[in-house]
This record gives C-alpha cells, structure tokens and sequence, in this order.
C-alpha cells in the first residue's frame, strides 16, 4: 500500500518546492506593487482633499443692519450703498476703533461682496426698508484663512483680537460656501466659485459628444462591416490607430488653426473647444466601436442573413444593439478623458478669466480643467486652497462618470 | 486506391425522383476557397418534398456546398463558385435575383443553436417583419403562433414569448430556431448538423420534427451521424474530398451501397 | 476490405465466423456419425452422436447472444449487417441440422434386423450426398463465394431425385412384407432427415448468395421432391 502512495506523488519535490518559492515570491511583488500603489494613491488623495476641503466652507459674520431710508432709495434700491451700510454695522461691533488706519484694517476682514446678499434681499423685497436685518456678511479670504486656523502670519495680530472678540461675541457663523459652485471666477478669492467653469465644461463636453457619437460610431460600422478590405482601409485603419496616440496639443493647434484661424470661429467657445475634443476623443471611439462589433459572435450575423435580413439589417438591427455595451463604455471613457483635457483648451483661448456663465455656444467660456490651470497660477493661499477644490470636484465628476459607465455596461451585458 | 482524379459517378436514378419533382440543380458546381477546390465538379438533382441528407468525413466539402445553395459563401470574400446551382429552374446567381429574397426561400438551420437575444417572439416575428409578410400585428401574432405550433415549441413556450430566446434549452433553441426558418415560408430548408449539438431525447424531437416538415419542404441535411441519415432521409449523398461518390435511395445506400468507398464509410473502415 | 477503424467490431465479427465454423464442424461429424452408426447398426456411435447434439445447440444460442449484443452496440450497415443477419440465420440451419442428424441416429435403436443391401447402398448414397452438400455450402460460406453456393443451390436436384427412388423402394419394401414396416418407417423417417438436411443446405446457400449481392436469389430453385403428391397403389390381397 504504501508503494502506491510513494508512486503517486507528483515529481521531484525540490521542483515543487522551487516552483512554489517562485510563486510566492511573483505574488508578494504583485501585492507590494498595488501596496506602494495604494500608498502613493492615499497620499495624493489626502494631500489634494485636506488642501481642498476648507475651500467648501467659509466664515460669515452675523450683523444687524439697519436698512436705512436714508440710503437706500426705495424707487432703485440696487444703487443703495450697502457696502457702507455693512462696514458700519460692522464697525458698530467695535466702538473703540476710531484711528484712520485701525478702520481701514477693520474694513479689510470684510470682504468686498459682503452685502451682495443683502442688496440682492432688498433689491427683491424692497418693503424692507426701513428695517433692521440680521444677516451673514462674507468675511476676506485671510479673515476666513485665519479662522480656518492656517493664515496666522497674513493678519496682524490687532486684526486676530477683533476676530477673537467676534468670536466670542457668536458672530461668527461657518457655512458651506455654495457660492463655490453658483458664482464665476473673480479676482478675490473668496468670491470666486466654479460655475463658469462647470458650465462651460458642460457644453464644450455636450458639443464633443454630439459631435464624436455618432460619427465615431458610424465610422467604426461602415469600416468594420461595409468597407472593401483593400490597401486604402488598411491605411485609414493605421491612421486612426496612429491618431489615438496623437498628444492632444497637436489638437489643440490645428484647432487653432483651421477652427479659429480659417474659419473665424468665436475665439474660446465651447462650440470649438467641443471641435477640438471630438477630433480627440474620435480615434478611441472608432478604435474601441470596431472592437465592441468584432467581439459580437459571427453567428449572430449568420443568423440574420440565414433568415433573409440584408447585410445593413442584420448590422442595425442585430449586431449594433450586442455592441452597445462596449460603444457605451468606450464613449463614456473617452467623455472622461476629455472632460480632463487642458493642453488643447489653452491653445483655443479658454484661458481668458472668464466671470459671467456662458449662455450659448458662442459665447467666451473656460472648462473646468482651465480653471484649476488658471487658479493654480495665482499667488494667494486661499486660490491654492481653492485649486484642490476644484480638483476635487474635477475627480468626483469623473469617477461619476467612469461609475456610469460600469452601470450602464452592466446593465446592457447581454449573454448570447 | 488513391485516385483523386476520379470525378463522380452517375449512379441509376434513385426511385424516389420518379415521384417528386426536382428542385433544386447543381450542375458542374466548383467551389473555391482561395485558390483551393472545397467541392469539385458537383451535379446533382435534389427532389421536393423529401428530405436528402449529405455525408462524408470531415473536409469532404457537404457543408461547403450547403451552405452554397443559399449563397452565405458570399459573406467569405476568399470563396468563389463556378458552374451553376438553379431552384425552380432559376439560376440563383441570375444578375435579377436578390440575393436576400432568396436566402427567405431558402431558410438555414445552424449547428449550433443561434437564436436573437431578443424575445422569442421577436425572434420569430423579425423574418416575417423585414419581408413584409404580415399587414398588422394581429397577422404577425397569428404566424409567430403557426411557425412555433409547427415547431413543437408553442405548447413550450406559450407564456413566456416575452422571454429571452437565449434562456430556452439547447433542444428548445434549435426548434426556435427551425420555427425562424419557416416562418417567412421557405420553399427550402438547409440543415447543417442540426443536431449535433443536442442531447439524444432534443435529437429526436428535431427528427421527428423533420419527418413532419418534409411533406410540405424540401429539406437539405449535412449529418455526421450516419444512423440520423439512415432514420431520416429519403436520399442521401456521400461526399468524399469534394466529390459526389454516390447518391441514391436511402435504404439502399446503408444496406447494399454500389461504391465501395460508400461501403467503407458507412462501416466504419475509413482509414 | 479494410479493417474496421474500431479493432473490437473486427474481433467481434470474427468470433461469429469462428463459432459458425465451428458449429459447421461439428455438423459434418454428426452427420458422418449419423449416417455410419444406422448402415452399420452401431449403437454406441449412434449414442455418442446423440449426446454430442448439446454443444450444436449451445453454440446457436452463444452465437444468437453474441449477435444481438454486436447489433445493439456498433448498429452495423450494409455489409456488416448482412454478414450478422446471414451468421443469425445461418446458425439456425447448422442446428436444424444436427437435430436432424440426432434424430437420424436415434433410429439406429430402433432397427434390430440387418438391413437389406440394395437399401444400405441407397442410403448410404444419400447419405453422402448430403454430406457432400454440407460440406459444399459451409466452404462456399467461409469463402464468400455465391457461385459456389448457388452451385450447391442447384445440386440438392439430385438429392431429391435420390430420396424419390428410396421413398419408392422403401414402400414396395413395406408392401411386400408388413414385417418390413417397422424397418422401412425408421429408414424412412432416416431418408426424410437427409433430404431435409440438404434442404436446410440450400437455405444456406441463399443467405450466402444475399450476403455475397444484397439480394435474393431471383430464380425458383428446382424441387424434385414429389413425395408429398406420390400417388401410392394399394395391392389388393397380398
């Protein structure tokens, strides 16, 4: 008996051994590999999200203002000065301040838009003048830097005492700064929000897809299933896969030059950015369509010709709807990856400081990327702050994205 | 015993063709594949109303000229065909006939089961549908019903049309697949191993589906079994390296065939 | 013919030809002892014969098994299968025959009187006739050969021309001497079995001839046999 278990055993066990010594040892690389990864990955992702997270907050100063008659205009109440009328609620906080130089640094923590909110009640309720209103004001960048507990050394220390005393007072509010998304660019930090930039991201990445959509997919049909095999498709196939490794810079120059320089196109338009994009975006597209409809089996094909549909039937009707999947997915993937291109943007002018939200294709707009570009140039700690934020929502949008595209590849996962 | 130049012989005329018309012609049909001859010099005369079935070893060019009769040679760019295949008379590569009409006469059977990934219903109503064969959908409704009614599936399937035809069983998907077929009402149906990959209780659903089929169509099928042959068909053919050995009556190929090579075969001493 | 590509069909198919060689031995020799042991009243040979009878008809059922089993598990065409059928049917002969031949012995108990010469040269003649037609039709079946058999088909002519004669002889025997009856009726029945031995001979030759062609024989063989409408005179008072 015990011949038999000796004769069963397989090989020499130093082989085996050696061989599982190797084994282990390809595994831990793998695991060490994706444990650097991951490393490297948090720390990015803690460096970006511990700059950016203030930004969504900000410090508010809780005034009683008395609107008076006097100066504001009940006929045009949008002319009222009401920047003076905050400064001197807030300077009511503290009757001690009476040098020139001491209220001019008590000015300075306001921010300049403190009283848009206010202007913008009043201006839609003008019954209320001659009341005494109660409202946050939106306090300087440092002022909230400092709050924040990071701008020590920008304010000086006579400023830090007013803020404390505020502080003690309850007067100080924090709030999520949702003007980060419903205001434009503006030179003071504070001010500046997003919503140009995402605005004009939205319709540049509405003109890519409308525009690379279809066509990517119509040309990976026509070439993958109508086109003759000869030399010329050949070519044209060698291209496409050429122009999927084009560095998109070069996009950004042709647009240049045949969009704005050729055809006059409005210079920073999200009409041309979508231009660009799409000629960018339109080789993967083509690449990954023609994959999506080779990967459908043949016999589904044979199927739908074997029961009389002619060749474009059976592409429409069968063999399309099996490729919709991979399409989706490649589409969505491409969307991303356009969503985060700057370098072609820059070449087309969307680097212009841009303040309204653009309206339609045509007006002057910035993308989202271009922004973080923008605000990252600039010197103040709070636009750096500001440029981790927009970072970070530039990543939430993608993983939003790149989270749709595997739902949706799910979804429409068809065995056959 | 290695004469490859031997081209077919013209055996006696089997008995059956005295009592069915023909339908289908082949006459000198060469088909190549590259510069390569998968059937050589092929005539032969198929009756309606019967069914004729085609063996031979592997590579001995059945499948190739089924799969001609209804022209899906054409989707391989490498095949080309010469001599002439006529139905009915009429040549199938005439410059008037469209080639897409023809292949709704000539309907086509799988090895394996190739049904939609769509509904059953759908699957079955898309032929009549493409081709314009039912005015409303009351008439589509009433042919999905009569194809799987004559397809043995109906009872099956009754109430769940709305299912996916790819979550039915082997056996049931290839009688889906059969009531595709005839539902845009072929005139001839081609089987290429219908059964191949079906379990023995499936296998012989389809044949007794076949048995019923063939009063009403001309049926072409390509076997590897040569029992199925025997239990099916009323003709069969035996193809060897591209060549019509021989082609008679069924009962008597498999029991006193007139080619030794036949002979050989069908015994099992095929080296 | 080229073997089968599975080795065992081959194997099977040859062990039904060598049990049918076999049985077709073994009925040769019955027949040999048959007809020996009732010319020379040889009681002890005649028993030996009988006995010998069982392993005739255990080979038919071994061969009948084997048979269906190999029909069953290889679904044999054309050739193969003739050659099963024919090896079925064939074996149902060989029995017959050496039934017959038992029985042929068995009248050797029967008989205590010398017989009369004229009678043994008769018999012992269609004795070797039938011998020879066995022997002709077993060699024209391990050869496969249907003119041969055909030939034997042919030759049974003779046999029932000798078995008429005998059949004549053996009942003038009988109406000359009723003391004769008892003998003749055995000799008789004996000549009986001989003829239908060599009958059984041509229904081998037929199935040798399907399986050789595929088909049957399409003449009507020739039968002398008249036996069964010989018109027997009575002789009044003697």
């Amino acid at each position: 008996m015990s011949n038999m278990t000796d004769t069963f055993r397989t090989g020499d066990p130093a082989l085996v051994a050696k061989r599982y010594r190797a084994e282990r040892r390809f595994r831990s690389y793998g695991a060490i590999a994706l444990g650097l990864t991951a490393l490297f990955l948090a720390f990015l992702i803690a460096d970006i999200v511990v700059k950016g997270w203030p930004s969504f907050f900000e410090h508010r100063a809780i005034l009683t203002v008395p609107l008076d008659p006097a100066r504001i205009d009940a006929a045009s109440p949008q002319n009222g000065d009401f920047q003076a009328i905050v400064k001197d609620a807030f300077r009511d906080q503290f009757p001690g301040v009476t040098s020139r130089g001491d209220r001019k640094k008590l000015n300075a923590l306001l921010s300049i838009g403190a009283a848009d909110g206010l202007r913008d009640r009043v201006v839609a309720n003008p019954s209320l003048i001659g009341s005494a209103l109660t409202v946050p004001v939106l306090l300087s960048d440092d002022a909230d830097l400092y709050l924040k507990g990071h701008g020590a050394d920008r304010i000086s220390d006579q400023e830090a005492l007013w803020l404390e005393a505020l502080k003690d007072r309850g007067f100080i509010e924090k709030g999520i700064a949702w003007r980060f998304f419903t205001s434009g660019d503006s030179r003071e930090a504070e001010l500046s929000g997003l919503q140009a930039a995402l605005v004009g991201s939205l319709l540049t990445i509405a003109v890519t897809l409308l525009l690379s959509l279809p066509l990517g997919v119509a040309a990976a049909i026509y070439l993958e299933e109508f086109a003759a095999k000869n030399r010329f498709t050949d070519f044209i196939e060698v291209n496409i896969n050429n122009l999927a490794a084009v560095p998109s810079i070069i996009f950004g120059l042709l647009g240049l030059a045949v969009f704005l320089n050729f055809f006059g196109l409005p210079r920073s338009a999200p009409l041309v950015g979508g231009l660009v994009l799409a000629l960018l975006v339109l080789p993967t597209i083509i690449i990954a369509s023609r994959a999506a409809f080779k990967a459908v089996p043949p016999s589904v094909k044979e199927a739908a010709l074997g029961v009389g549909a002619s060749h474009q039937q059976a592409v429409f009707h069968h063999m399309l709807p099996l490729a919709v999947p991979g399409i989706l997915t490649s589409t969505i993937l491409g969307v991303a990856r356009a969503l985060g291109e700057t370098a072609p943007l820059l070449m087309i002018g969307m680097v212009a400081f841009i303040v309204d939200v653009p309206g339609s294709f045509t007006d002057a707009a910035t993308a989202l990327p271009v922004q973080i570009y923008l605000w990252s140039d600039l010197p103040e700690i709070a636009f750096q702050s500001r440029t981790a934020a927009a970072i970070i929502v530039l990543m939430t949008v993608l993983f939003a994205l790149n989270g749709v595209a595997i739902y949706l590849r799910k979804r429409f996962e068809r065995r056959w | 015993m290695n004469d490859m130049t031997q081209t077919i012989v013209t055996p006696a005329r089997p008995r059956i063709m005295a009592e069915r018309p023909v339908k289908i012609v082949a006459k000198n049909v060469t088909v190549y594949y590259g510069d390569k001859p998968a059937i050589k010099s092929l005539t032969i005369d198929i009756p309606d109303c019967a069914v004729s079935s085609f063996i031979g070893p592997s590579g001995c060019g059945k499948s190739t000229f089924l799969r001609a009769i209804n022209r899906m040679n054409d989707t391989i760019p490498i095949s080309r065909m010469t001599g002439q295949i006529l139905i009915d008379g009429k040549n199938i590569h005439d410059r008037d006939l469209d080639v897409v009409q023809l292949r709704a006469r000539v309907g086509m059977v799988f090895q394996k089961p190739n049904p939609f990934p769509k509904s059953i219903f759908e699957n079955v109503a898309y032929g009549p549908r493409i081709h314009g064969l039912a005015r409303n959908k009351t008439d589509l409704e009433e042919i999905v019903t009569a194809s799987l009614k004559r397809a043995g599936l109906f009872e099956e399937v009754k109430d769940r049309l709305s299912h996916s035809g790819v979550s039915l069983s082997g056996g049931q998907q290839q009688r889906l697949c059969i009531a595709r077929a005839i539902a845009v009402n072929p005139e001839v149906i081609l089987m290429d191993e219908p059964c191949s990959a079906l379990d023995p209780i499936a296998t012989a659903r389809i044949e007794e589906l076949i048995d019923e089929l063939r009063r009403n169509f001309c049926i072409v099928i390509v076997t590897h079994s040569m029992q199925q042959a025997a239990r099916v068909s009323q003709l069969t053919a035996f193809f060897h390296l591209g060549h019509l050995v021989e082609f008679g009556d069924t009962d008597e190929v498999f029991t006193a065939p007139q080619e030794k090579r036949t002979q050989d075969y069908i015994t099992g001493r095929f080296g | 013919m080229p073997d089968h590509i599975v080795r065992a069909y081959d194997d099977e198919l040859a062990d039904l030809k060598t049990m049918l060689a076999q049985m077709g031995g073994l009925a040769e020799q019955q027949l040999d002892g048959a007809i020996d042991a009732l010319i020379r009243r040889d009681t002890a040979l005649a028993d030996r014969v009988i006995a010998a009878d069982v392993k005739i008809d255990a080979l038919e059922r071994q061969l009948e098994e084997k048979a269906i089993l190999t029909i069953a598990k290889r679904q044999p065409m054309a050739l193969d299968l003739r050659e099963i059928m024919v090896a079925i049917r064939v074996s149902s002969d060989l029995e017959r025959i050496g039934d017959l031949a038992k029985n042929t012995a068995k009248r050797t108990h029967a008989i205590s009187d010398a017989l009369p010469r004229k009678l043994i040269t008769g018999l012992t003649r269609m004795g070797r006739l039938a011998q020879e037609e066995l022997k002709n039709i077993l060699d024209a079946y391990a050869q496969a050969d249907a003119e041969k058999a055909l030939a034997v088909w042919r030759s049974d002519e003779e046999l029932d021309a000798l078995y008429n004669s005998i059949f004549r002889e053996l009942l003038t025997y009988m109406m000359e001497d009723p003391r004769n009856i008892g003998l003749c009726t055995h000799l008789l029945f004996g000549a009986k079995n001989m003829e239908r031995i060599g009958d059984h001979a041509t229904n081998i030759a037929e199935n040798v001839y399907y399986l050789v062609h595929g088909k049957t024989i399409a003449e009507e063989r020739p039968k002398k046999d008249q036996t069964s409408v010989m018109h027997i005179e009575s002789r009044k008072g003697a």
